[in-house]
């Protein structure tokens, strides 16, 4: 196993209590895997990542359990400066805005260049050789040239790649990518997916992909974790999700996208909204919009439960070990 | 069937002034000579990439940019050139639902007032009639009354997105511009709104020009739909023949480019090269021929027209 | 019509709120106890202007030479200036031309610049154009010499002097209201007012305006201060403020050469100043926060 999370729980203090943004995920990813999160605003998957780069604001955030295991070792053990040395080296991130993502002062050149002159003791002129290796490897016309841009020069689809020219650039064993295609219009995003698909196998690195886009997940993932306000409630490889989902809240989401291949009248509908963080309902926390939700939903919380080989959080799962539901 | 609205050679060009003294001036092309047309009860959907136009079409749709040409002709009557009393009345008729629940609602007002303000500055009631309306609209779109003395801060993105409706129904609209209503919302919420701008459709018989760049939301709300490239209408047609049989290369390596929520289906995608080119400086000819597979020589020259190739489906390609 | 409404059972049922905005406001106000400070010592200041020459212990204008700087003793609980006037009872006259000047001068200056700089935003192009320049013409003066020149065309006096000052403040005012109507006006709410079928001045006023109250009503509270030690400048120049009539700022000038021998001649009028302003930030703060629905409970 390449990481492994165990019990991680994330909570922020905010005006007017606690909010447990991450309240005990598990999940693994091993090499050459690509792992996806998903889940709506409020699920918890960005914090997730978050936390796995060390990288939650404290205060107000803090990890109060839980351990992130990176090759065995736990990166919550680690000091300041050997997660320094970790993040951007062996796990680095590329992030939604690629607007916002790079430095508009530094040239794309520099800014590439940086993680590789502190990591990997390059010399200036080395690692500016080895952006525009980089820079050619996500498939930037004419990068000798590129490398001296500065962002706003790039597109929005071009200073994407850049952030993964520089995500990449050490070799990572792990990239973790938050929503890395939601800001690119349709065709971009089909370049992007597929760069990352392709470097994915050329360089091993495993992916772990933050999402909210179940059509994106189909396409790149090889297994699906899917959060609701801030626990895991289901698992599973993406054919296992999308052929057969177990929990009502994966089920709902898959009916309620509207489709191109198919046609319907009327969308399917999660009835409701997510609940208040600061005001989590007692029993499951997908109880009131649940179109499968019993008496016992309400009052007591359901646990992750072994089915079918699977993890489902639902207490249709608990009294059926097997067969049929 | 008849046309509620009709777009004439409708352009939109943005000044940029660059120099010593603004002295040289070039031009933006967001809207390039566009023409279509909306029927009565249908819903018109209109996608494309960022820059390609279309949200700029849908605001001077409502008269919320003024045209550098062409014309918008609303029963027949052209709206760009009305004034005054005028260019009030008619606003009415067309209202706009935009993309942002967060910014589209006026953070100092209560939700009650956001709706009530419409039919207070049409004087379409007076008094108690006023409240009563305001009412009878958070119902439609199923808000509750209690809600009615809230501001936008206290809702979540899909509550607001309903504020935003029943601003745009208050006035009894005939046609309404959604302008990505749902892009910014929740999978799950994204149902909710979309079903719920269909039981108005029915309800109050409206007509949608629905903008938005998530093709499988366009093709589940539209009846036809139409495609914008660089400031140009590519092709249109009825959605299904749209969606089934692409004509354009831009369509159909927009519609390969859908990420299907299936695993089990594995298409072949088509990838487009490169980017978008700047619409300052648009390519001569056919403007998609930078990334088009099937560039001829023509497509560098020549740029083509809308050419009718029957059962409603028009596409400006020289393949056709 | 097969709506379905039962996806807004999530809110809870509040009771139905019909109270007026601004007792909303006030409501809000009353919770802030910094603001609750601020304003009680507005009022008190207020009430020293109204009916301070019954607190007066002499006449502030008229001084006994020998008893001249003379530190804080039961006689002079704050002293006498150098002309032998009793300090404390110089700066309770002195209170009703303070606080006229302080807030005459910020309330013209803040009204033109919100004329000005809302149109400028608002329109941008030409008048943006035209107004600005106008703006930057009057900041490219030191604010005291063009106040000089204003007043020598206006004439002398306090009334003159307090014009004088709001029209070299005018383009401080603009320029933050115009930023601030810049960065909203491209809000889809402002979008949306114009679609339902608003005039500009509506757009304007209800729409953009109140949203961009906040960096502006900060502003203004300051502004107080400076219209205060200017007009008091002014006076020193023998321009505005007439001796021997007292006035904090005059005091404060009047008093610096004696700085080393006597500070509190330049102490107590500096402290009424600077209570003055503070006053007038803190209760500018709480009415900053009560007018954001977002901070209220």
């Amino acid at each position: 196993m390449l990481l492994q999370v165990k019990n991680l729980k994330t909570q922020f203090k905010v005006k007017g209590g606690v909010v447990n943004a991450v309240d005990g995920v598990d999940f693994e990813i091993d090499r050459g895997e690509v792992v996806s999160i998903v889940g709506e605003s409020g699920s918890g998957k960005s914090v997730t990542s978050l936390s796995i780069m060390g990288l939650i604001p404290n205060p107000p955030g803090k990890v109060i359990d839980g351990e992130i295991l990176f090759k065995g070792e736990d990166l919550l053990k680690k000091t300041k400066k050997e997660l320094q040395n970790i993040r951007g080296n062996e796990i680095s991130m590329i992030f939604q805005e690629p607007m916002t993502s790079l430095n508009p002062v530094f040239t794309i050149g520099k800014q590439i260049s940086e993680a590789l002159i502190k990591h990997k003791n390059m010399s200036r002129e080395e690692a500016l050789k080895k952006s525009i290796e980089m820079l050619e490897l996500v498939g930037i016309p004419s990068p000798e040239k590129r490398v001296k841009d500065y962002p706003h020069q790039l597109s929005g689809g071009m200073r994407q790649r850049v952030m993964i020219a520089m995500a990449l650039a050490c070799g990572p064993e792990l990239l973790i990518a938050d929503e890395p295609t939601t800001a690119l219009d349709v065709t971009i995003q089909a370049q992007i997916l597929d760069l990352m698909l392709k470097l994915k196998d050329k360089l091993g690195t495993s992916i772990l992909l933050i999402t909210h886009d179940l059509g994106v997940v189909a396409e790149v993932s090889d297994r699906v974790v899917v959060m609701y306000c801030g626990k895991v409630v289901e698992k599973g490889t993406v054919m296992e999700i999308f052929e057969r989902p177990l929990h009502p809240y994966t089920e709902g989401l898959l009916l309620s996208i509207p489709r191109v291949d198919e046609k319907h009248d009327k969308l399917f509908m999660i009835p409701g909204v997510v609940p208040n963080p600061l005001n989590m309902p007692k029993g499951c926390a997908f109880a009131d919009r649940c179109h499968r939700c019993e008496e016992i939903c309400k009052k007591e919380v359901p646990p992750l439960v072994e089915y079918e080989g699977r993890q489902v959080r639902c207490f249709r799962y608990l009294n059926h070990k097997e067969g049929k539901v | 069937m008849e046309a509620l609205l009709e777009v004439v050679n409708l352009k939109k060009y943005f000044p940029v002034e660059s120099g010593f003294l603004k002295k040289s001036v070039e031009y933006v092309k967001a809207v390039d000579d566009v023409s279509f047309k909306i029927y009565r009860g249908e819903t018109l959907g209109l996608v494309g990439e960022s820059g390609c136009g279309k949200s700029t079409t849908g605001r001077m749709l409502v008269n919320l940019l003024k045209p550098t040409s062409g014309e918008v002709r609303f029963e027949g009557k052209d709206i760009t050139k009305l004034k005054g009393a005028e260019e009030r009345e008619f606003r009415k008729n067309i209202q706009i639902i935009f993309q942002d629940p967060y910014a589209s609602l006026n953070p100092r007002m209560t939700v009650g007032d956001i709706i009530a303000e419409p039919i207070k500055i049409n004087r379409l009631a007076k008094g108690e009639e006023v409240e009563k309306r305001v009412l009878k609209l958070l119902e439609y779109v199923g808000l509750a009354s209690y809600h009615r003395n809230r501001y936008p801060h206290e809702f979540s993105g899909g509550q607001r997105q309903r504020v935003g409706i029943a601003r745009a129904l208050a006035v009894n609209p005939k046609l309404i511009v959604c302008d990505e209503p749902v892009s910014a919302l929740d999978v799950s919420i994204q149902a909710q709104v979309l079903n719920l701008l269909d039981d108005l459709q029915k309800e109050f018989k409206l007509t949608y020009l629905f903008i938005a760049h998530g093709l499988n939301v366009v093709k589940h709300v539209s009846d036809r739909v139409g495609v914008m490239y660089l400031g140009k209408l590519v092709e249109i047609g009825d959605a299904d023949s749209l969606y089934d049989n692409p004509l354009h290369p831009y369509t159909k390596a927009l519609l390969s480019a859908i990420p299907v929520p299936d695993p089990a289906k594995k298409r072949e995608r088509i990838i487009l090269s490169g980017d978008v080119p700047s619409p300052l400086n648009p390519p001569e000819g056919c403007r998609f021929h930078t990334r088009c597979q099937s560039c001829m020589e023509i497509c560098k020259k020549k740029e083509p027209e809308l050419k009718d190739v029957g059962q409603n489906h028009r596409v400006a390609c020289h393949l056709y | 019509m097969e709506l379905n409404r039962e996806e807004n059972v999530m809110l809870e049922g509040g009771v139905e709120k019909t109270s007026s905005p601004w007792r909303n406001i006030w409501s809000e106000l009353v919770k802030n106890k910094a603001a609750m400070v601020g304003l009680s010592i507005i009022v008190i200041l207020i009430l020293i202007a109204l009916f301070g020459k019954y607190l007066m212990p002499y006449d502030p204008n008229t001084g006994v030479l020998a008893e001249s700087l003379q530190k804080p003793s039961s006689a002079h609980i704050f002293g006498t200036d150098e002309q032998g006037r009793d300090i404390f009872s110089r700066i309770i006259d002195g209170t009703k031309i303070s606080l006229r000047v302080g807030i005459t001068a910020v309330a013209i200056a803040l009204t033109a610049g919100i004329i000005f700089g809302s149109f400028a935003g608002y329109y941008g192009g030409k008048i943006d154009m035209y107004i600005m320049r106008l703006m930057d013409i009057i900041l490219a003066f030191p604010s005291l010499l063009l106040a000089i020149a204003f007043m020598s065309a206006l004439g002398k006096g306090i009334d003159k002097a307090i014009i004088a000052i709001s029209i070299v403040t005018i383009p401080e005012y603009a320029r933050i209201v115009r930023g601030s109507i810049l960065s909203v006006k491209e809000n889809e709410y402002v979008q949306a007012a114009k679609a339902i079928g608003n005039n500009d001045m509506g757009i304007i006023f209800k729409h953009i305006l109140p949203n961009v109250m906040s960096p502006i009503i900060v502003r203004a509270t300051l502004g107080i201060s400076t219209a205060i030690l200017e007009t008091s400048a002014l006076g020193f120049l023998g321009l505005g403020i007439q001796p021997p009539q007292a006035e904090w700022g005059s005091m404060l000038g009047a008093g610096r050469g004696y700085f080393y021998n006597a500070p509190h001649i330049v102490l107590f009028p500096g402290i009424a100043i600077t209570i003055t302003v503070l006053a007038f930030n803190l209760f500018g703060d709480g009415l900053r926060d009560a007018l954001d629905p977002k901070l209220r409970k």
